[in-house]
């Protein structure tokens, strides 16, 4: 999967995984403010307002989730809001919970 | 590109190839780990693989423990074997399994000898086995002749952008090569199950993975424990992973794309037909790896992201991750640095031809950081308790 943006100077603060993904991942810690990202399978660029600290690893929202909404990355349901999450937030396991574990209590 | 040097492995006598030369000393049941361990340290230069279990295990719990023990010797990274037990009955038993293989094996057991006895006995024999085996050369192998088998470890969400899909790479290159492939971890493809089944070779494979998959969910259903923490771990957390089915999906990114020819029982070895098979495992690195090295494995590739450091006794473990702060604070257990896949730095078709190079070169016999490092983790999987 050659990658056309490979070249570009800028090393991205984020990448996603595929176009219509909600979450993308930090790729190194950010900090709020306007970040710029890309898709492994999708646009190359992308920028956002930040609006809390996401360390390295951790996901940003890359659009509004709402309660109850599934969380798609990979292009695959990977879990469930468990409150609404605005665009450029932090998204882990104080908003997202699993849909499978049915014995999780988070 | 990954160079096209030749291959070189070690043709053991019923013509299966490995990649290392160990001569080990191999115990039957916890109470015989004094004495192999004696046996190593008397004789350096053989291995001692203690572990935990053997005695008093019944029905599929002890088959596995057999199967598991058996494989290990039978493992073409190993070139003979030494089995200390209690007792002579099941000792042989394990004795006659290896020895199929046509490799020197030989047995010895504790009652009416004692440890000292024992020790002194069994050592001579390894000593001898290590001198002949010390002689046996390296030729050159194919590819396909040798047998890989892939799991993540302390995953975060940069296994799943960068260190899994590069060892994806890998993988479907193996498999074009005509080589086979074994990756498992049973409750880490919940959520992408789905996935695992579309890509089954045949319905009968389908159905034997997808019994497998809905087993072992049951027992961990059935326990009505709150798996959050343990599954994803609480490293895999700090990661940044959230939930099981996005770990899942991490995982699953590493098996590349061609179909799953078969599914296997813990620690069984595949049939005659190359390609890419399921092991019923569990998703413990230790637990996992051994059971893969008992099927058969030599050579495993394990991405991880915080950083697992796992090794396993005779089949290398090659580490890549693609977190920059695990290969900056952990470079001496990492093989292949692939986080400049984050930064755009190269795209997945290098990191590939990257990661056959260090494979390349770890299967003519560059130690990986597992094994300079002394991981030889040993963990039996054991299936229910004891009588």
């Amino acid at each position: 999967m050659a990658d056309s943006s490979h070249a570009d100077s800028r090393p991205p603060d984020f990448l996603a995984h595929r176009e219509g993904d909600v979450v993308a991942v930090a790729v190194r810690d950010l900090e709020p403010g306007t970040v710029e990202g890309g898709y492994l399978r999708g646009p190359a660029s992308v920028s956002l307002r930040l609006t809390d600290s996401v360390p390295l690893g951790h996901k940003l929202a890359l659009a509004d989730i709402a309660k109850d909404q599934e969380v798609i990355e990979y292009g695959h349901r990977v879990g469930i809001a468990t409150q609404d999450i605005a665009k450029g937030g932090h998204v882990h396991v104080h908003n997202v919970r699993s849909a499978r574990w049915h014995n999780s209590a988070s | 590109m990954a160079q096209q040097r030749q291959l070189t492995g070690f043709r053991r006598e019923n013509g299966a190839v490995g990649i290392r030369n160990h001569t080990i000393v191999l115990p039957l049941d916890d109470l015989s780990n004094a004495a192999a361990e004696a046996v190593a340290r008397v004789v350096p230069g053989t291995l001692a693989l203690p572990h935990a279990y053997g005695r008093l295990q019944f029905g599929a719990d002890l088959d596995l423990t057999f199967r598991t023990l058996i494989g290990t010797g039978c493992n073409p990274n190993v070139a003979s074997v030494v089995v200390i037990g209690i007792e002579p009955n099941w000792t042989g038993r394990v004795v006659d399994g290896i020895a199929k293989t046509g490799k020197p094996v030989e047995g010895f057991s504790i009652e009416r000898n004692g440890d000292l006895r024992t020790v002194e006995r069994a050592a001579r024999v390894a000593a001898a086995f290590l001198r002949d085996d010390s002689e046996k050369q390296r030729e050159p192998v194919g590819r396909h002749e040798i047998m890989m088998s892939i799991k993540c470890g302390e995953s975060d969400t940069t296994s799943g952008l960068g260190s899994c899909p590069t060892t994806a790479e890998a993988v479907d290159r193996w498999i074009d090569a005509g080589g086979t492939v074994l990756f498992g971890e049973t409750t880490e493809l919940t959520g992408g199950e789905d996935l695992i089944a579309a890509r089954c070779a045949n319905d009968e494979v389908r159905k034997r993975f997808q019994g497998m998959y809905d087993d072992y969910l049951a027992m961990v259903e059935r326990s009505g424990a709150d798996l959050f923490g343990s599954q994803p771990t609480q490293g895999n957390i700090r990661g940044g992973l959230s939930t099981i089915e996005e770990k899942a999906m991490g995982n699953i990114a590493k098996t590349g794309t061609k179909p799953v020819v078969g599914a296997l029982e813990p620690a069984q070895a595949p049939g005659p037909e190359p390609g890419l098979y399921f092991m019923d495992t569990s998703s413990a690195a230790a637990e996992c790896v051994t059971l893969m090295a008992a099927a058969g494995a030599v050579i495993h590739l394990f991405p991880t992201g915080q950083g697992n450091i796992v090794g396993h006794p005779v089949e290398p473990v090659v580490k890549l991750t693609a977190n920059p702060l695990t290969a900056e604070t952990m470079s001496e257990h990492i093989d292949l640095d692939c986080s400049g896949l984050l930064r755009r730095e190269c795209d997945l078709t290098e990191a590939g031809d990257q990661l056959m190079e260090v494979i390349d070169r770890t299967v003519r016999g560059r130690l990986t950081g597992a094994e300079v490092m002394g991981h030889r983790e040993f963990s039996l999987t054991k299936l229910y308790p004891s009588a």
